[in-house]
């Protein structure tokens, strides 16, 4: 998954002045209380463990949520988010480590059980749980949920895998058909079950089920379509006081109808403030304060906060620097380039070492080799395909020079190459591809782009790429769940090609990978299915789709006064159902 | 208004009683007083005025004597640069001690004003002493009403409530000649036409009965037939209320009609100073000859020249040494270098009448008879 | 009089009309022009890897196929006779003028506005006061001991005030007045009915970053101002009246060279209301600059049109008092 850009990065060259000068001036712990469990300690075990309650937790977030409605969010931090006030059929361990990345029941009693032909998937719900207003949840309510997504004029904003998987035939929705009873893709045999009917078999149906929030139960008769998220109704163990502010945030309190059985949740502070669209600088120097104790976002603090946290030992035992789940890669168009031996020489005329440092060196991240991360199940590192994932290599000339005679170009050749014009980091690494491209006679027209609409209008347009030449741009993913077909999928398959927003920007049509994903979705076994997640992550790499670049890491901090932290590896950041706060 | 000699104001020295009109005491003025009692209503002796400035120290006035009394109109003449304005302001006190330089004394009614705190001054301008200006629109503040103005003028002196203080107000508009005046005092400025506005600022100079009243070129921006009629005005004022009155212009022809006596300034001097028929027909300074010659009249013959002086006034910085007026002065080599030295002393060569001129007397009245008068 | 208010009013109107065409035009049509399609439109509103489907859905739904002229007619249509809003399950009544709906939050654009107006107005109206009282008193003094050391000081501050931009100022300010020496709270909102003591003091700092750079543009043009008035006759005139020197700076000259500053100020005002963004951006108060920067960021056209329009509208509003100010000021302007 793409993280959301941090759009209030306004003059960052003169902020990094003024606030470089300030941090020069003299670190930023005022000394408060203990020092921190140490650098790194969340990521392993659970830091300030506590089951008090009280106080109130004040989480924000530099731009906002996608929305606030559980079937209409698709970001990490959003699915985090919402478990304080929805309970899903599965949900993901409150648990550090690999313990939490598999999908474990929540409402319903355990795991859904498949069909043998895995087009059918049972579930049992719980009984006696309730809404904040103390009505049952019933199945009819999960059947709701599921199928207010397939309206994509209304709920706009979620994934659309149950739209995309389900038997519905043409159903348009419960806003265009008030009668649930037309919507075949899920039936309920009783108040209590809940089957799913898929249009092709899928073994990992669990794990898409488990992702997102678009199985909490939403009751028909409160549900407000568009509007359904300023106040959605509660499940989980806090429930909205008012209505949710789009752009300022809300404020969550203690839902008594929650059922404290739940192990995924506590109910510890009493209150949750929820802040939105507070300035990115501003909110990193209230979070080394202690003033706000989550940055919602999860990608970690800026450059700023960064430089002060590594270079002062008390606030750095209060910081973790996990990776995180993201690769920053870059794909290379094959429509542009369909030689792949020219493909090839521009993976390896690339500098890697400039593209590592680029992002951060040490602290911003690993060279990666296949273009799964290490955090996927079942991933293999992988070979080297035309470079070297290894520190201090600066790419290889002369086999590159090798490969464009190979391809025809001996000179060399012209191409586009598309960067987000307001990050950096990303910058720097278009920059640093030009020259070490440039060595060889490959010649890349460096164009910028900014983020909002980069994947919409420019990187992700297929139209835009061939009409612009671009061959090659920055790129980032995070898979909607952790196995290979939820980070690999949209980047390789034909059939995920889109006219806009399109993430198989390499725009492969092949033919192997193609097979191997229709297998896949043939194949029980997960470990089965991982070897095949591989030979298509290796293919990606062989046939020089795609130019590998750095698995990043991110910078988090954790105030002392934050308790029950742990870096969830599911999410790729902290945990936020179990959190307490001083 | 009562007598010259009022009840005290100030402590301040009282000038004798029974002081005659302006001209009898001719030694005291002469010498240039020193602290010899004045006798006159208004006595000015030998005041300087002096601007230091970048490009040197601007001499506007340099050695300025005169009198006046009550009752009596004196008439300042004198080209631009002349310093007949800045004697007026300077008498009126209105010019700041930082940037400016002022010596000799000023007797009004028997105060001493230059070496006077100017907290007194101040006391005394609107009161005692005001002045009219030359353009009443710029003059005026355009914010607010003529009533509020005069009103304003009348309560900075006396201690009196709104009602009563525009009661007057409308009493010095209807005196000055201003149609429906309880109506028109509740206009602003720019309301009024050019005549009717200057009778207004004449109307809040007067406010508080001031015997001494200054106007400097109160009629140059006005048509002909207004100037004459703000002449009247001050005129009949003047009988009124037995003011003395200092006229300042340029123009022979206003003196000639309201003034008593006349002052001829040049280079900030006094070149002549007479009464106004002998300035007129018996004048006795080469300068005051070339304004009468420049002069154009209805009475000569159009194919006439006129006689305009030649050369440009002076630098105030750099005053031509010895008599300011030599340097265009077509008779200065009759004098032995004499105008180049020495400058001339303000003598009174007949009774009244005072010239500033190295030419001998005599010769002077040859000059006169002889060569200038017929070309007149 | 009447028909002086009745010809502006007209005009008032189409401005509006002509600032909103342009402003459509401006988000729907140069895209377009630009080569942008209706698809990669709708992909903005879908979040991540829409399929197919989700866009053709979302064009249906914002009528992005429309021709222009239709878009822009519904959109005058609904601030004059309003409109009503589907949102799946209900249908919202949005009574004239209706404003829309945020295509990105659904929520109601006039809602909005309403709900950050506080803010600004907080925001504008404390700068002000601020920035007038110093810049004005600092222009008198410095016009009075003009040449003084205080004047020379007094000026370069002012040069610096003037030239600094502000988020250089408010973000070092931040940082050193809340952050390093925590002087002052952070900086937030609160409602000035709930307890003014906090609304004021969590707003210090934006007022006087604000006031910081207008002051200083104040000072000058009063110094300026006085300067030139002291310089003219009717100064002179008062003085010789004998009035004290106080009543002749206050009474006369402030007055008169007051005038244009304040009309500048009426105009000053009402550009602010939409123009702090910086400011706004700077300390992360969420006012009406901060909408319409997060309306063009998320090409939310509605969000944009509505607080363009009523932006424009309180500027348009702003001069139309200035103007009536000024003739209420200078009797000399007074139309009759």
């Amino acid at each position: 998954m793409r993280v959301r850009p941090k759009l209030m990065a306004l003059s960052s060259g003169l902020v990094a002045l003024s606030l470089g000068l300030a941090a020069c001036g003299g670190g930023g712990d005022d000394g408060d209380g203990g020092d921190g469990a140490g650098y790194n300690a969340a990521i392993e075990n659970i830091v300030n463990p506590s089951d008090k309650k009280g106080g109130t937790l004040r989480m924000a977030i530099s731009s906002d949520i996608d929305s606030t409605d559980p079937g209409n969010m698709y970001y990490a931090w959003s699915t985090n988010f919402v478990r304080l006030y929805s309970r899903m059929l599965l949900t993901y361990p409150a648990k550090p480590g690999d313990e939490g990345r598999k999908p474990a029941p929540d409402l319903a009693e355990d795991l859904g059980t498949p069909s043998d032909d895995y087009k059918t998937w049972t579930y049992k719900l719980k009984r006696g749980q309730k809404y904040e207003d103390g009505t049952e949840i019933k199945a009819a309510d999960i059947k709701y949920a599921v199928a207010r997504t397939f309206d994509r004029s209304v709920l706009r904003s979620g994934p659309s895998y149950f739209a995309d998987m389900l038997d519905a035939g043409d159903y348009e929705g419960p806003y265009k058909d008030k009668n649930l009873d037309n919507f075949k893709g899920v039936t309920t045999p009783d108040d209590y079950t809940v089957v799913f009917h898929l249009k092709r078999p899928f073994p990992e149906f669990n794990e898409l089920v488990n992702f997102s929030g678009q199985t909490a139960p939403v009751p028909q008769d409160k549900d407000k379509g568009e509007r359904y998220g300023l106040h959605p109704v509660s499940s989980g163990p806090y429930k909205w006081e008012g209505d949710y502010t789009p752009g300022k945030g809300g404020t969550l309190v203690p839902n008594d109808q929650w059922d404290p059985s739940d192990p995924h949740r506590k109910q510890l502070p009493a209150k949750i403030e929820m802040i939105a669209g507070l300035n990115a600088e501003e909110l990193d120097n209230q979070l080394l304060k202690g003033d706000i104790h989550v940055d919602l976002a999860g990608s970690g603090v800026q450059d700023n906060a960064r430089k002060t946290i590594l270079t002062d030992d008390k606030l750095k035992e209060q910081a973790d620097n996990p990776v995180g789940g993201f690769h920053w890669y870059l794909p290379i168009n094959s429509e542009v380039v369909p030689n792949v031996e020219c493909r090839k020489a521009m993976i390896w005329a690339a500098d890697r070492d400039a593209i590592w440092r680029a992002y951060g060196g040490d602290v911003g991240g690993d060279l990666a080799t296949s273009i799964m991360p290490p955090d996927v199940d079942g991933r293999e590192k992988g070979t080297d395909y035309y470079t070297k994932a290894e520190k201090g290599y600066k790419g290889d000339v002369n086999k590159a020079k090798e490969a464009l005679q190979a391809c025809g170009k001996p000179e060399g050749f012209e191409v586009t190459m598309l960067y987000r014009s307001d990050r950096p980091k990303e910058q720097a690494v278009a920059v640093a591809l030009q020259q070490s491209m440039g060595r060889v006679g490959i010649k890349l027209n460096l164009k910028g782009y900014p983020a909002n609409t980069y994947v919409t209008d420019q990187f992700g347009s297929p139209e835009f790429n061939k009409k612009n030449n671009v061959a090659i741009g920055t790129f980032g993913w995070l898979s909607d769940w952790p196995t290979g077909y939820g980070y690999l999928w949209a980047l390789t398959s034909s059939d995920a090609i889109l006219p806009a927003g399109n993430i198989n920007i390499s725009m492969m049509k092949d033919k192997q990978i193609d097979d191997w994903w229709d297998q896949a979705y043939e194949t029980e076994d997960p470990a089965e299915r991982a070897k095949l997640y591989n030979q298509i992550d290796d293919r990606f790499r062989s046939e020089a789709y795609v130019l590998p670049g750095v698995y990043a890491k991110s910078l988090m901090f954790r105030p002392d006064s934050l308790k029950n932290v742990f870096f969830h590896k599911a999410f790729g950041m902290y945990n936020y159902s179990t959190l307490g706060v001083e | 208004m009562a007598g010259a000699t009022e009840h005290t104001r100030d402590g301040l020295p009282e000038a004798p009683a029974g002081t005659d009109t302006a001209g009898t005491d001719t030694a005291g003025a002469a010498a240039g007083g020193g602290q010899e009692p004045p006798r006159a209503f208004l006595e000015v002796r030998d005041l300087k005025i002096h601007f230091p400035t970048d490009d040197g120290l601007v001499k506007s006035v340099d050695g300025l004597s005169f009198q006046l009394e009550r009752g009596s109109t004196l008439g300042i003449v004198g080209e631009s640069g002349s310093g007949k304005s800045v004697t007026s302001l300077g008498i009126l006190g209105l010019y700041n001690k930082r940037n400016s330089r002022m010596s000799g004394e000023i007797w009004l009614d028997g105060k001493e004003l230059v070496g006077a705190p100017e907290s007194e001054v101040r006391r005394l301008r609107g009161r005692d002493m005001a002045m009219i200006f030359q353009d009443p629109l710029s003059a005026m503040h355009p914010y607010y009403t003529v009533g509020a103005q005069i009103i304003e003028a009348y309560r900075v002196h006396n201690d009196v409530s709104k009602k009563v203080a525009r009661k007057h107000a409308i009493d010095m508009l209807g005196k000055v000649g201003i149609p429906r005046p309880e109506q028109r005092v509740d206009d602003y400025p720019h309301q009024f036409s050019g005549g009717m506005r200057q009778r207004a600022m004449i109307a809040m100079a007067l406010s508080c009965d001031p015997n001494l009243l200054i106007a400097d070129e109160p009629t140059t921006a006005l048509d002909v037939t207004v100037q004459a009629q703000i002449l009247d005005l001050i005129r009949d004022l003047q009988e009124e209320f037995d003011s003395a009155v200092i006229m300042i212009t340029h123009d022979l022809g206003v003196v000639a009609e309201v003034a008593d006596d006349i002052l001829v300034m040049y280079a900030g001097r006094a070149v002549e100073q007479a009464p106004v028929d002998d300035a007129f027909h018996r004048p006795l300074h080469p300068y005051t000859w070339g304004l009468l010659g420049s002069m154009p009249r209805l009475d000569r013959a159009r194919s006439e020249r006129l006689m305009p002086i030649t050369g440009t006034p002076p630098s105030l910085i750099n005053v031509p040494s010895g008599c300011a007026f030599h340097p265009r002065c077509p008779y200065r080599e009759l004098n032995d270098g004499k105008s180049e030295t020495e400058r001339p002393e303000l003598v009174e060569v007949e009774p009244g009448h005072r010239a500033a001129c190295h030419l001998p007397l005599e010769k002077r009245r040859e000059i006169w008879t002889d060569e200038i008068r017929p070309k007149l | 009089m009447i028909a002086f208010f009745i010809r502006r009013l007209v005009g008032g109107v189409v401005m509006l009309l002509v600032i909103s065409a342009v402003t459509f035009l401006i988000f729907f049509g140069l895209p377009r022009a630009a080569g942008q399609s209706t698809d990669q439109l709708a992909a903005r509103f879908a979040g991540k890897s829409p399929t197919a489907e989700t866009i053709t859905a979302i064009k249906e739904r914002f009528g992005f196929d429309d021709p222009l002229a239709v878009q822009y007619g519904n959109f005058l249509k609904s601030i004059v006779a309003g409109d009503t809003y589907d949102t799946g399950v209900e249908k919202i009544d949005c009574p004239a003028p209706c404003l829309g709906y945020s295509f990105r939050t659904n929520q109601s654009v006039t809602e909005q506005i309403v709900d950050r107006f506080p803010i600004t107005l907080s925001l504008v109206v404390g700068a002000a006061i601020i920035w007038l009282l110093a810049g004005v008193s600092i222009g008198v003094l410095s016009a009075l001991k003009r040449g003084s050391l205080f004047d020379r000081a007094a000026m370069i501050v002012a040069l610096a005030g003037v030239s600094l931009p502000i988020f250089f100022t408010g973000l070092l300010s931040l940082t050193f007045v809340v952050h390093a020496w925590e002087l002052l709270p952070p900086v937030s909102y609160h409602s000035f009915m709930d307890n003014p003591f906090k609304w004021a003091s969590a707003l210090i700092l934006p007022w006087v970053t604000l006031a910081f750079l207008y002051a200083a543009m104040y000072a000058r043009l009063t110094r300026a101002g006085m300067l030139e008035t002291m310089g003219e006759d009717y100064i002179r005139t008062a003085r010789a009246k004998g009035l004290p020197e106080r009543t002749v700076i206050t009474r006369h000259a402030l007055r008169a060279s007051l005038t244009p500053v304040l009309t500048i100020f009426g105009l000053d005002v009402g550009l602010l209301f939409g123009g702090a963004i910086l400011t706004e951006q700077t300390f992360s108060l969420k006012g009406l600059g901060n909408l319409a920067l997060e309306g063009v960021i998320g090409s939310d056209l509605p969000v944009v049109l509505g607080t363009v329009v009523t932006l424009s509208l309180a500027v348009i509003v702003m001069n139309l008092v200035v103007d009536v100010m000024y003739g209420i000021l200078d009797p000399r302007v007074r139309l009759s």
